[in-house]
């Protein structure tokens, strides 16, 4: 089976300042994957990478199959995005901002309705479909650009610490939401953070610290006896040193 | 419909509507090239003689003159406000979303180009109105030839526009724009003065002006608005469009990062 995610021997800087150095790991499809990093650790460098915003100048990555270096328009059309900054168009209804996404990706407006309506039923959103976007709190705003993200039936979903300023009650509904459409829909998630609790047992964990993968496994795995915190912090702060 | 075209429709109908959203800058783009037609066209008038030039066949009043300028001036504006609009986009990430599209890139900016143009050519229009209301009117076939010379030079200028969005990191520098883009393109150009009353002056300033691909941009609308042609105009401003739109493509490759790096 082609995986989710491939990702090999991927380096990129700024300038001098290396960003990812070397970066190798593989998400099968339908699991869900955290990447677990501290802040500047790479991981939305690795983000930009993966939705084509920068090109990779040495490695490899694959979405689904597709090579994002050599075939990127086909990577990305099966690559759903949700970005730490958010990206929704305030003024416009949650189904106007659905419907506009989809035409960036040639869906035509009658069948966009349709599939918003399934991809809100999906994050239990139906009957915010009308409301504007800014009148919506912070989690179902994520919310609506995650079914935004899923408009175009990727195989894919990447979000980029989809929980930063949403209080502890919508940051575990988010979670739980992902962490159901990876189980039900087969899709490959990875799930960029740095908040441990985020983390199930069975979910695959990637530790990235200062450009480099440091643990790739399972989180009960990696964690074995202890916490699953202690044992990201001990390997993000050791090496820090 | 094809995806291309649906992409297209979608980004337009989205820019009419923030366009729509925004009545003051609507008001801001219309009061603008007023003030000057009104007031600085007035005071001027007495100072300024003008002979007859082509495409003009008699003598004109400066008001008379300055009327393609200043519709080069609400496109040059609006040229500049799309791109701090994808400044501002690029900031708050929408952008980011409009590029992680499957379609074309090239095809994507074009889309933003050709939604930022079709909104200045309204401004314009709205503009001309506003001008036949205070006695300023052209030959009718005038108002129909502006449209596609109005389409190219909206074009041009919305590319270059794209371009230094490329290149500007943050909101706070579109202030060096004006000074530096805007000003100098307005005033170095034939928008305010003909070439040989800059001449006048001093050859340097006149060659400048005659460099200057938005005196082009200004020379196609006014010849455009009183039917006559001017090939040469038409060629500079086109050359000026694919110069312009080549590099911001090229701005916009992932591959040199220019808009990769950290926001």
């Amino acid at each position: 089976m082609t995986p989710g995610l491939r990702i090999e021997d991927v380096r990129f800087a700024y300038g001098a300042k290396t960003a990812l150095d070397g970066v190798s790991f593989t998400v099968e499809q339908g699991a869900f994957c955290a990447l677990l990093g501290p802040n500047g650790a790479g991981k939305s460098t690795l983000f930009s990478l993966l939705t084509g915003l920068m090109r990779a100048p040495h490695g490899r990555l694959e979405a689904a199959g597709h090579d994002l270096g050599r075939a990127p328009r086909r990577a990305l059309a099966c690559i759903g995005a949700v970005f730490q900054q958010p990206t929704l168009d305030l003024d416009l209804s949650v189904l106007r901002n659905l419907t506009y996404f989809a035409a960036l990706h040639g869906i035509p407006r009658r069948e966009a309705e349709g599939r918003a309506r399934t991809a809100l039923a999906r994050l239990s959103m139906e009957e915010r479909a009308h409301e504007r976007a800014r009148d919506l709190n912070g989690g179902h705003r994520r919310r609506a650009e995650i079914a935004r993200a899923l408009m175009h039936d990727p195989a894919v979903l990447l979000l980029d610490e989809p929980t930063v300023g949403l209080d502890a009650q919508a940051r575990a509904a988010l979670t739980a939401h992902v962490h159901d459409l990876a189980r039900d829909a087969g899709l490959t998630v990875l799930w960029a953070t740095h908040l441990v609790d985020e983390v199930r047992p069975a979910d695959q964990v990637v530790i990235l610290h200062r450009g480099r993968v440091v643990a790739d496994g399972a989180a009960s795995v990696i964690a074995g006896p202890r916490p699953l915190t202690d044992v990201f912090l001990s390997m993000t702060s050791r090496r820090a040193a | 419909m094809s995806p291309h075209l649906v992409a297209l429709e979608a980004i337009v109908t989205r820019e009419a509507l923030r366009f729509v959203h925004q009545r003051e800058r609507f008001v801001a783009a219309l009061v603008r090239p007023l003030v000057w037609l009104v007031v600085f066209a007035a005071g001027f008038r007495a100072a300024l003689g003008l002979s007859i030039t082509p495409p003009y066949e008699t003598y004109i009043a400066y008001e008379v003159y300055i009327v393609p300028g200043l519709c080069g001036m609400i496109q040059l504006f609006n040229g500049m406000q799309s791109s701090l609009s994808l400044v501002y986009d690029r900031e708050m990430g929408s952008m980011r979303l409009l590029l992680t599209s499957p379609l074309p890139r090239g095809w994507l900016l074009f889309c933003k180009l050709a939604a930022g143009a079709a909104i200045g050519v309204i401004q314009v229009y709205a503009f001309l109105g506003l001008a036949a209301a205070f006695g300023i009117v052209m030959p009718w076939e005038g108002y129909l030839l502006a449209a596609p010379a109005l389409a190219i030079t909206g074009l041009m200028l919305g590319a270059l526009g794209l371009l230094l969005s490329s290149f500007i990191r943050q909101l706070e520098n579109f202030a060096g724009v004006m000074n530096f883009v805007i000003f100098p393109m307005f005033f170095l150009s034939t928008a305010l003065y003909p070439l040989w009353k800059m001449a006048e002056s001093s050859p340097l300033l006149r060659d400048l002006c005659a460099l200057n691909p938005f005196s082009h941009a200004v020379e196609l609308i006014r010849f455009a608005l009183y039917a006559k042609p001017n090939p040469e105009a038409l060629g500079w401003t086109l050359l000026a469009l694919a110069v312009f739109a080549g590099l911001a493509l090229r701005g916009y490759d992932p591959a040199r990062g220019l808009i990769g790096r950290k926001a």
